[in-house]
């Protein structure tokens, strides 16, 4: 196999990938689980009721975090699925297996304390908002995303159509978003973290909610890894199962 | 590639080719919903637009399987393949055919049909315009759906669930029209767009198609 042995892609080769990820693994679950449980008691201990919202208000340190993960993750399922297709590197193609089944939970998880929020606070757990509406669409790409993982019994065949899959899927995903916003007037608030916006969560609310993103974001890339290493190591078990049975015969 | 357009059409025509059974689908649905919501004719014409291109949509959807998967059985798409001509012009071609055999006969059935749902008669121009520039894209994008399960057992289910999500766009935009329509106002912007997906999914599909169906030939 044809590998540049430049410094970065070396990082890409499975058994080096198993042997870095040994080591950092241990590190970031532990970084992962102090700062999302500092960021999420903080976050719901720590900062006042608003005055309008309540208490209920809280729950934007889990909602916020886990949409912007959703978002994000598709986002880097595209990019592992494009070095895939490109470069061919398998941990690339199993990361982004990996990383769907996370993408699809932050979703659900997205929606679920959305609706939670919505209904003290509209009135109603479900409308046909525009944002809503993008989510859920997210959440049929994801499901058609590992639908199609897991039709395909050959693993080389299964990266290369649910990469392409999720390039296609990543235009109409864009398209949808946008179209739904022409269909639909919405009920939900603007961005409430985007640094250019004048009005913005106050400060009080701000700070852990830095934290608890930055809790998701550590809490993904641990799940992430952990779930490529069980990946690659149900390659090499069926690998060598095929090796006996060659074998036997 | 002509040839080859004649020959999908052709087939499509021939007993046991399907072709009419996206049309009996149409109207069976269209058919249906009275039942389902009432036959109170306020309410039909208000979701009439809605309903039509939901029709059109799941009437699309039933014959795309077709598209690729008998001749991938009986060996001819391993054939056309290998063929001097592109494997993209293959798939455009095929599309192309699933739009005249489907599409087509959609587009021509439909005003009949709003006149069931009560359809108001200032939108019946627009139901044609959009279904008529709307429903390529139903095919080239189930084209590609078509592609990517091609190689599969059971893809037939798989694939619906696939491609539903990326019809979401074009139905958004044809049923905004429809209602824009019936309603007196401008329908040049959703129109706009919606011939923006369909001529992007004509250009750029085509190519994800064949590419999946290299893969599942491979």
């Amino acid at each position: 196999m044809a590998i540049n042995w430049n410094a970065f892609w070396e990082w890409a080769n499975p058994r080096k990938f198993m042997r870095w990820t040994d080591r950092a693994l241990p590190v970031i679950s532990v970084l992962a689980a102090v700062i999302f449980v500092s960021g999420l008691v903080w976050g719901f201990f720590f900062t006042p009721d608003d005055y309008r919202q309540g208490a209920t208000v809280k729950i934007f340190y889990i909602h916020v975090p886990s949409a912007m993960m959703a978002i994000n993750i598709w986002a880097m399922m595209l990019v592992a699925s494009l070095i895939w297709i490109v470069r061919r590197h398998h941990v690339s193609a199993l990361a982004a297996k990996s990383a769907a089944a996370i993408g699809m939970t932050m979703t659900l998880i997205a929606l679920i304390t959305g609706a939670v929020w919505g209904k003290p606070m509209w009135g109603t757990y479900w409308e046909w908002d525009p944002r809503l509406t993008s989510f859920l669409i997210l959440l049929l790409f994801y499901i058609g995303y590992m639908a199609l993982w897991e039709a395909i019994d050959n693993p080389d065949t299964a990266a290369d159509l649910t990469s392409v899959l999720c390039l296609v899927g990543s235009v109409f995903a864009l398209l949808s978003r946008y179209a739904v916003l022409f269909w639909n007037q919405g009920l939900h608030q603007g961005a409430s973290l985007s640094l250019d916006a004048e009005e913005n969560v106050s400060d009080v609310y701000w700070y852990p909610a830095l934290v608890a993103i930055a809790g998701f974001v550590l809490l993904f890339v641990s799940l992430v890894l952990l779930r490529t290493r069980t990946e690659i190591r149900a390659r090499r078990l069926h690998a060598l199962e095929m090796r006996e049975r060659v074998k036997d015969a | 590639m002509i040839r080859l357009l004649w020959r999908d059409i052709t087939l499509a025509f021939r007993s046991g080719g399907g072709f009419g059974l996206g049309l009996g689908f149409f109207l069976i649905l269209v058919t249906l919903v009275p039942f389902g919501v009432g036959p109170d004719g306020e309410m039909l014409s208000a979701i009439a637009p809605g309903i039509l291109w939901v029709g059109a949509l799941l009437a699309c959807l039933l014959s795309l399987d077709r598209i690729f998967a008998l001749d991938f059985e009986d060996g001819s798409l391993d054939l056309l393949a290998t063929a001097p001509i592109p494997l993209e012009g293959v798939v455009a071609m095929k599309a192309l055919a699933h739009w005249i055999t489907t599409g087509l006969p959609l587009v021509i059935a439909a005003p009949a049909l709003g006149f069931l749902l009560h359809l108001d008669s200032a939108a019946y121009r627009w139901l044609i315009v959009t279904l008529l520039i709307g429903t390529p894209a139903l095919s080239f994008i189930g084209s590609f759906g078509a592609a990517l399960t091609v190689g599969l057992k059971r893809g037939g289910l798989l694939m619906s669930l696939l491609v539903l999500p990326l019809y979401i766009p074009t139905l958004i935009f044809g049923a905004e029209v429809v209602r824009r329509g019936a309603g007196g106002f401008l329908v040049a912007t959703p129109l706009a767009m919606q011939a923006g997906i369909t001529l992007g999914a004509i250009a750029l599909l085509p190519f994800a198609a064949a590419a999946a169906i290299r893969v599942a030939l491979r």
